[in-house]
């Protein structure tokens, strides 16, 4: 072996430094005098940079209040957070908290700590909490984790304004300038004006990139047009409100139309098919959080710098915006739950959660809605102002929203997660379908659904 | 040998100790003794998850109450599950029918080809079963990706429209399908490969004298001392096949409109990411009582057969 140059004391050696590279990794911060450990799992974020928030502000609780604390970060590529979240749950070990993903907190709600004394301070402090964030996270009048601002996103309109200009005609710069008010032509921002600039922008050959197949980049803006319609499937209490509502047959009316100017292979895209027709110039819209811009400022600058962020369109029955929440929840077999509460409400707090946003370049949105006003939304670019509109502001007169809502969050859980929007419309505009016999699988799909109890 | 050892051992005066010793020395508490690792291997990671799996899918969504066959019932009645039951069993029954037919066909055409050229030409034709089925379904996606498939774009060069080979239902099964019989049939190539060098060139020679043709050769030599082997390789990719699962979650993900799930991808949705895990512990069990009576009767075709070789 010692002929080529490898011992055994080089190989330990080695080892040993590859070791030490992989903890980087996962930052862990040790503190003379521990009060012990916690060990955290976040969302690994997209945006170039997004975790350096969570790694820093661990860093200075852990220093502050002398805990050993290890931050781990998944990604849910392959859904590798939601299995992690799924086993640990199973095997009731694991991480002291852990980024749960928008249902969630329902599906596990029994092993959840409840967090409600620490929303409680939160709330007394910065007001009223997001209400999508709100009707996820509680359950059974309790907050069963603490909704997070890393990862949390909406999905405004990604508009490439001068594809836009040219062959639609809207200016939706001058629309939704990068300040407090609506700009002339705001108020004709509907979904029948983003028909007509959808079917001018197909003929360009720069149709708008919108998803219709099984992920949430669909079911999520779908959805919005749905509620902008007041088309709901179910009621509060989860009874199908399928037959005789024209609500329904107008937004899926309208959707089968506008998926007549959309790329004709929409059906099978992804999350990242959307992001990809941004950034490789061949789309003049996307519903997206800033992650797609980002990219392009790093990949194709010539593109990024055209972009402008606006909200959705509203409908006849107003204007909803897309609202993804993610919730850190602490597990009830936690060994350090007063520790992990504490450090929750630490990473919550304004100037901490103006970090997340920072450094994902705009991306987080926090739960507490007195927070949309953080510099960086003003100040990202290129352009200046590009994301200015990317949080929901009192002047777009919109509602966040997520699909489905406001059945039960059990049912509602299964209709977004199988994309039962989407296939309604693909069964009718790819499928060849008639109205009624799409309707009349949805209505047996949901009433399968809330079977088995 | 444990017998023959026993002999040169000093005698217990204890009778208690005695008979503990000739238990400890007996071939079958021996026996036992070393496969108990492999004993406690399938049990913990065979039985046991096979075991939860089954009481998972007798609990209601919650998992709080026992509701027996309730969620197979339930599948039953819903549209979306008929149709995987469909998807999955043409999937498995077109890929495996394509797999063994391509390798039947490359093992053959392996088989006269000479020593010396044949290990580069199998050594070729076992890369796509070497690779790791999700890297390669990746890069399969990237072939047929929706809006920048190089297949497509290939097409486009001799005037041939894009194929919606994700987007269209019956492509998006067909490029599942293609994807499994790619990764697939090289195993069945090396198995039957394996079984025409064991098939005795006397009987050929005999078949060749009686003026047998080659069909005739194929017919009556080769597939009679093949049948063993056929049956264990086809029913083995079978059960893989059924429960395959990455091929799908990287191509599709069961799209468009849940037109391409098979049991183990819907089962995936259902149980872990819409948090119905009783629901999704059915789905994929749903298979497992068909496929081992499948798997009995092969089973014993092939013993029955040994036997009457023996």
């Amino acid at each position: 072996m010692s002929k080529h140059g490898i011992t055994r004391r080089k190989v330990l050696r080695n080892g040993a430094g590859v070791m030490a590279a992989t903890a980087v990794g996962a930052p862990m911060v040790h503190a003379q005098g521990t009060s012990g450990s916690l060990r955290f799992a976040f969302w690994d974020h997209w945006v170039p940079g997004g975790n350096d928030a969570l790694k820093e502000l661990a860093q200075r609780f852990g220093e502050q209040n002398r805990i050993n604390m290890t931050v781990d970060f998944i990604n849910t590529t392959g859904n590798q957070l939601q299995l992690t979240i799924a086993a640990q749950a199973q095997s009731r070990s694991g991480h002291d908290g852990i980024s749960l993903l928008p249902w969630d907190p329902g599906t596990y709600a029994d092993q959840l700590e409840p967090c409600d004394d620490v929303m409680q301070r939160l709330s007394a402090k910065y007001g009223p909490v997001n209400p999508v964030a709100e009707f996820l996270a509680k359950r059974g009048g309790h907050w069963r984790g603490v909704p997070a601002t890393a990862g949390t996103q909406a999905k405004p309109a990604c508009v490439r304004f001068d594809l836009m200009k040219q062959h639609a005609g809207i200016d939706v710069r001058e629309m939704w300038p990068a300040a407090n008010r609506a700009g002339p032509g705001a108020d004709r921002w509907t979904w029948d004006t983003f028909l007509t600039a959808a079917e001018a922008c197909h003929k360009a050959g720069v149709p708008f990139g919108l998803p219709m197949g099984q992920f949430t980049d669909a079911v999520d803006w779908v959805g919005a047009v749905f509620l902008g319609y007041g088309a709901r499937v179910t009621d509060e209490r989860g009874n199908p409100t399928i037959r005789n509502n024209a609500e329904l047959r107008q937004a899926i009316d309208y959707l089968v139309r506008l998926s007549r100017f959309l790329p004709n292979d929409v059906w099978a895209w992804d999350d990242a098919s959307n992001n990809r027709a941004l950034i490789s110039g061949r789309s003049a819209l996307i519903f997206n959080p800033p992650s797609a811009w980002a990219v392009a400022k790093r990949d194709a600058p010539q593109v990024a710098e055209n972009c402008w962020t606006i909200p959705m369109p509203a409908g006849p029955k107003g204007r909803f915006l897309a609202y993804l929440p993610y919730v850190t929840g602490i597990w009830s077999f936690g060994r350090n739950k007063t520790a992990a509460k504490a450090f929750l409400e630490f990473i919550t707090q304004r100037e901490n959660a103006e970090l997340c946003v920072n450094k994902s370049q705009g991306y987080d949105i926090p739960p507490f809605l007195s927070m949309s006003d953080f510099k960086a939304w003003e100040t990202e670019g290129p352009p200046v102002g590009t994301i200015f509109n990317y949080p929901l502001k009192a002047h777009h007169q919109a509602t966040y929203s997520i699909a489905f809502s406001p059945a039960p969050p059990e049912l509602a859980q299964q209709m977004y997660l199988q994309a039962l929007n989407t296939k309604v419309v693909a069964r009718i505009a790819q499928g060849g379908e008639s109205v009624e016999s799409a309707l009349g699988w949805l209505e047996r799909e949901i009433n399968n659904m809330r079977r088995g109890g | 040998m444990a017998d023959g050892g026993a002999a040169t051992l000093p005698r217990m005066d204890a009778p208690g100790g005695a008979s503990l010793k000739r238990f400890a020395r007996r071939r079958s508490t021996i026996a036992f003794l070393m496969t108990l690792p492999l004993i406690a291997v399938i049990g913990g990671l065979v039985v046991w998850p096979a075991g939860y799996a089954i009481h998972l899918a007798t609990l209601n969504r919650r998992m709080t109450s026992f509701i027996g066959l309730g969620n197979f019932e339930i599948l039953l009645e819903s549209e979306t599950f008929r149709m995987v039951i469909f998807q999955s069993v043409f999937f498995a029954i077109t890929a495996v029918i394509l797999k063994a037919a391509i390798g039947f066909w490359l093992a053959h055409m392996l088989h006269h080809i000479p020593a010396n050229g044949q290990r580069k030409w199998r050594g070729m034709l076992l890369v796509p079963w070497v690779i790791p089925p999700a890297l390669s379904t990746l890069g399969w996606w990237w072939m047929f990706e929706p809006t920048y498939s190089s297949i497509n774009w290939i097409l486009n060069i001799f005037a041939i429209p894009s194929v919606p080979w994700l987007g269209e239902p019956w492509w998006a099964r067909i490029s599942v399908i293609i994807v499994n019989v790619w990764y697939g049939a090289p195993f069945f190539m090396i198995m039957y490969l394996a079984a025409l060098k064991s098939v005795p060139e006397q009987l050929y020679e005999a078949a060749a004298i009686d003026g047998a043709t080659s069909w005739q050769r194929l017919r009556y030599v080769t597939l009679p001392m093949m049948r063993n082997i056929i049956s264990i390789t086809v029913l083995f990719s079978l059960i893989v096949t059924f429960a395959n699962y990455d091929i799908v979650r990287v191509l599709t993900n069961g799209g468009p409109r849940d037109l391409t799930h098979v049991f183990a991808s819907y089962a995936f949705q259902v149980g872990i990411l819409a948090g119905n895990i009783p629901r999704g512990a059915a789905v994929s069990l749903f298979m497992f009582p068909i496929l081992a009576i499948i798997a009995f009767f092969v089973l014993r075709g092939v013993n029955r057969r040994n036997k009457e070789e023996a």
